[in-house]
């Protein structure tokens, strides 16, 4: 007695459903998000997966902290201690007060630590994560073909503009501490085309001044977390269509054998070249972090 | 690409991560590297110090070894003119013990000699007399020609 409704439920995917299955994300509606801005959802696989990087990512890092000694490293501590050293020579560079780095410093190494482990959530197999939370979700009774699930938290926007923003927030903070709110107010309409003695002129001035530090402060937050989602996004999207020339298997047939080979030797490539750039768009996103608040340190 | 709500629960959950990596992870790890160059600085301060004894040492040792054997060399220098010059003292003793036997022997024997000239003399002057005596016993008187025995003595 099949309905149409069971039809929908019982066909594979297409390609098309595949993917915009694997890109909506589990917010507690069971369907996609529809307008643009929406501060009463919540992605909750998104949050998921970043807290328990934070703390998997926070107790490897305590783990090294806690052990730590002037003695003969191990080779874990060897390892932690090699990270602390890079970004606090990066940190040193950019940030010359020594009482800001305090703060600054372990900033770095907990933006870098993190979005390496979210992004690295990419070279899991692409369906493991959401074939079990299919089961999971499935087995609670609800409908699994609604069971959304997506694994890498800096592919999406949200966790990498609050990120962002995050780090515009403590850029302003330091702007007030270092400036004082007179000072930095001053520079807000001072720079960066200076002001005049002419009290018209030093209107028009201190407009034009404003307006660019307000497009200087928007380029810098939304280039800083669009970066890293725009990477991250291509490269989980990309691990989507290798999959699915895999998924196009319908037997010993050429055209499916050569798809297979096809998956093997790009999703391979891919891989490969995906540690990469996980490694480095965490190292810019945490270079940026320190050259911003670096920034927030001097005066124009 | 949709913003919601997430947003503002990454701000949180970021902070939250970089309070506790600021508390519980940076500064105990820090510290550790910092000890450890500290004691790394230590080590190698402490190799240059050594390496700078030793140095110090071996010259010491070269120093001590070249002015014993000049000491050395002093002293067998000084003993050797200390027994040249005992030698040099003991013949100058012996030619002055020499001598002065010599000197005492040829007075003892000029003494004996004049001793014996003085005996001869007179022997000779008494046998002169006493030829004389005999040949003019009557007329000479002893008393009376002693002075002239006496020149005649006197001129052998």
């Amino acid at each position: 007695m099949a309905t149409g409704h069971e039809e929908v439920i019982n066909h594979a995917p297409t390609a098309g459903e595949y993917i915009a299955h694997h890109l909506t994300y589990f917010n507690g509606t069971g369907a996609k998000q529809t307008k643009l801005i929406d501060f009463g959802l919540l992605n909750y696989d998104t949050l998921l997966w970043a807290i328990v990087l934070a703390v998997l990512g926070g107790f490897i890092l305590w783990l090294a902290a806690r052990r730590a000694s002037a003695g003969v490293p191990g080779r874990f501590q060897g390892a932690v201690e090699i990270l602390v050293e890079m970004v606090a020579d990066q940190a040193k560079g950019l940030i010359h007060s020594a009482e800001s780095r305090k703060f600054v410093a372990p900033l770095g190494l907990t933006v870098f630590i993190w979005i390496f482990m979210m992004n690295a959530m990419d070279f899991l197999p692409l369906d493991l994560i959401p074939e079990i939370w299919k089961g999971l979700y499935g087995s609670m009774g609800h409908d699994p073909h609604h069971a959304y699930m997506r694994v890498v938290p800096t592919a999406d926007i949200n966790a990498t503009m609050g990120m962002s923003i995050a780090v515009l927030l403590i850029c302003f903070y330091y702007n007030v501490k270092i400036k004082g709110i007179g000072g930095w107010s001053h520079e807000l309409v001072s720079a960066p085309f200076g002001t005049s003695k002419n009290p018209i002129l030093a209107v028009v001035l201190g407009v034009v001044n404003f307006a660019m530090q307000i497009i200087e402060f928007s380029a810098k937050t939304i280039s800083h977390g669009m970066r890293l989602f725009g990477n991250m996004f291509a490269g989980e999207l990309i691990f989507m269509l290798i999959a699915l020339m895999g998924a196009a298997w319908t037997g010993a047939n050429l055209p499916s054998v050569l798809l297979f080979l096809g998956h093997v030797v790009a999703g391979f490539s891919w891989a490969v070249f995906h540690i990469l750039v996980v490694a480095l768009q965490a190292f810019i996103f945490m270079m940026l972090t320190l050259v911003y608040v670096g920034q927030a340190h001097e005066g124009h | 690409m949709n913003l919601n709500a997430t947003l503002i629960a990454q701000i949180v959950v970021f902070l939250i991560f970089v309070w506790f990596t600021m508390r519980f992870v940076w500064p105990p790890i820090v510290k550790a590297l910092d000890e450890r160059a500290g004691k790394i600085a230590d080590g190698l301060a402490a190799a240059d110090r050594a390496k700078a004894d030793l140095a110090h040492a071996g010259k010491k040792a070269a120093d001590e070894l070249r002015q014993a054997r000049e000491s050395a060399a002093e002293f067998r220098a000084g003993a050797e003119k200390q027994a040249s010059q005992l030698l040099e003292d003991a013949r100058a003793e012996a030619a002055r013990l020499v001598a002065a036997a010599r000197e005492a022997a040829e007075a003892e024997a000029g003494v004996a000699a004049q001793r014996a000239k003085e005996a001869l003399r007179e022997q000779v002057a008494m046998l002169a007399v006493a030829g004389a005596e005999r040949i003019l016993r009557k007329e000479i008187n002893q008393q009376t020609h002693a002075e002239l025995l006496s020149q005649l003595k006197a001129e052998l």
